[in-house]
């Protein structure tokens, strides 16, 4: 069922979900929502499965026409939402008909806004997700950002009963000034004064910074004398923090299978949706933490998430 | 034995989902057998909370569900695995041919590759495609195998600046490694010729010619033959 025509694009726009798993031994990356946390709860407020495919909006939004029926929610950074001209909320459920102009705007905090819709957007599974990889030209619509003129569907599913809203206290805030929570290694070894520098310093987010990685600016890491700078090339997790030969960090993302330079620490996985949400300017400190500091923060998000399961099911 | 072969394992932590484990510190055969065998063996019997193993030169990189298992109790299943590997069937890796047209406009760099190291064209075309090659990793653009270990006489730097556009099928050299281009993208390598397979289609069943542990050998065809494979390639 064609839900929306695209009437402006937004700067970049494109289909995601839980992401591409099982493929990365195969050169594909893992792909899917940057803010996992924002995209589920986008999915729970309209009563979709929460890997429903949604739409990710980068910094400025997209106009759409909506063609049927159906509830959307919009999640994540805080763009202004109007509908046909009217200021409409985030983080809550939005009845709209055929005929009315969704559209958002300029970025006012975080970085990515999410638009779910009833029934999830549908473009074809390939290789078990609907996320585009844009770099490989495959998933979401077509392998590319939304274009003007381009028409979405999706699936089939009952609109809400009621509407839903997300209880203020889990909505969470996004600052400029970003602290990340990470695990040092896999090659922590390779560095000693580096691993004190990089865990007491300020860095600034460079304009180089998309859903492979975000490059940042600041003091540069030193390598420990004599230890290479470069390693046999490896497979990359996300959130893994690699030190190029000129010390400038980089944060590896969603769109990322090998890389040859040593990773300092690994932002752990929970911390990734505050990465999504930084933008060129932002201010970014990592944080030292263990294994079980971070199992721990991640089985609070789980226990966060049911919260507002069983809000909603009441 | 080989050089550069741990005698035990080695983990690396890669975050909260992430274990690293590294059987070597050198691009090897014996090494990346070793990374095979146990890929093979993970994908046999998978402990619990596993997601994806994903094996390259010297090392898998485990991906877990961390609300399922954790890395220390991963560390003794991988361990306890490793200690019944002999008892464990790894198939012999699968051999795969691969049609290629060296030179002319299929591979552009052929005659300079041959010049900066004193060969002919035709010396570089029996010397690429005399060994059997093993994939060690597959990984950049989907579907790229990097393939090991290249002939020390045709070892040649990559360009200084990348071709912004390097047509798919192309087969190039960087260095002490030889590979394939499975989509068009950007790349540095010395491109010396072309296959008219498709390396990676995701329209296929099982979209990717290549694994890593497969072995690859070059079989140079002419541009005739060239044309011919491509067009029974269409779909």
């Amino acid at each position: 069922m064609e839900i929306f025509r695209v009437l402006e694009p937004g700067i970049y726009t494109t289909v995601q979900d839980r992401g591409r798993y099982g493929y990365q031994q195969f050169g594909i990356p893992i792909s899917g929502a940057m803010d996992q946390f924002a995209y589920r709860v986008a999915n729970l407020l309209v009563g979709n499965p929460e890997d429903a495919a949604v739409l990710e909006i980068t910094v400025f939004g997209p106009r759409l026409e909506v063609l049927a029926e159906a509830d959307i929610a919009v999640t994540g950074a805080e763009m202004p939402i109007t509908i046909n001209d009217e200021a409409a909320e985030g983080w809550t459920s939005l009845r709209v008909r055929p005929g009315d102009v969704v559209a958002l705007k300029q970025v006012r905090s975080g970085c990515r806004a999410y638009l779910a819709v009833t029934g999830g957007i549908d473009v074809p599974v390939v290789m078990g997700s609907r996320s585009t990889y844009v770099g490989g030209k495959l998933g979401g619509y077509q392998g590319r950002p939304l274009a003007k003129g381009d028409l979405l569907a999706r699936g089939p599913a009952e609109p809400l009963k009621a509407p839903r809203k997300l209880p203020p206290n889990f909505i969470p805030r996004y600052p400029s000034e970003i602290l990340l929570r990470a695990i040092p290694g896999p090659q922590d070894d390779y560095f000693d004064e580096g691993l004190r520098i990089f865990f007491g310093s300020e860095f600034k987010v460079s304009t180089k910074a998309d859903r492979m990685g975000y490059r940042l600016e600041g003091p540069v890491v030193p390598h420990r004398e004599g230890m290479p700078q470069s390693i046999i090339s490896e497979p990359s997790v996300p959130g893994g923090v690699q030190i190029p030969p000129d010390g400038q960090p980089i944060i590896l993302l969603l769109e990322q299978t090998v890389g040859g330079y040593t990773k300092i620490a690994t932002v752990i996985s929970t911390d990734i949706s505050r990465v999504a949400q930084a933008k060129p300017g932002d201010k970014i400190r990592f944080e030292e933490v263990d294994l079980e500091t971070a199992y721990g923060i991640l089985r609070a998000q789980e226990q966060a998430l049911q919260k507002i399961r069983e809000t909603f099911a009441g | 034995m080989s050089e550069g072969l741990y005698e035990r394992a080695r983990f690396r932590t890669a975050g909260d989902r992430g274990l690293l484990v590294e059987y070597g510190d050198a691009i090897d055969p014996v090494i990346n057998r070793k990374v095979r065998a146990m890929a093979i063996a993970l994908g046999k019997e998978p402990p619990e909370g596993v997601l994806e193993v994903i094996p390259t030169y010297r090392s898998l990189l485990i991906l877990y569900d961390p609300l399922l298992t954790t890395s220390s109790r991963l560390e003794k299943d991988l361990l306890a695995l490793e200690e019944r590997l002999p008892e464990i069937q790894i198939p012999p890796p699968e051999m795969v041919e691969i049609p290629v047209c060296y030179g002319g406009e299929y591979g552009p760099d052929l005659e300079s590759v041959a010049q900066s190291h004193g060969l002919s064209s035709e010396e570089v075309i029996r010397i690429h495609s005399e060994p059997t090659y093993q994939v060690y990793m597959i990984g950049f653009t989907p579907g790229f195998p990097f393939l090991g270990r290249l002939p020390e006489v045709l070892h040649t730097p990559r360009h200084k600046t990348p071709r912004t556009r390097v047509p798919a099928g192309s087969v190039g050299i960087a260095n002490d490694q030889t590979g394939i281009y499975p989509i068009e993208s950007p790349g540095g390598w010395q491109l010396i010729g072309r296959t008219p397979l498709k390396i990676f289609d995701p329209q296929r069943p099982n979209p990717f010619l290549l694994k890593a542990g497969d072995l690859v050998k070059f079989k140079p065809i002419t541009p005739d033959e060239y044309r011919r494979l491509a067009e029974g390639d269409g779909d």
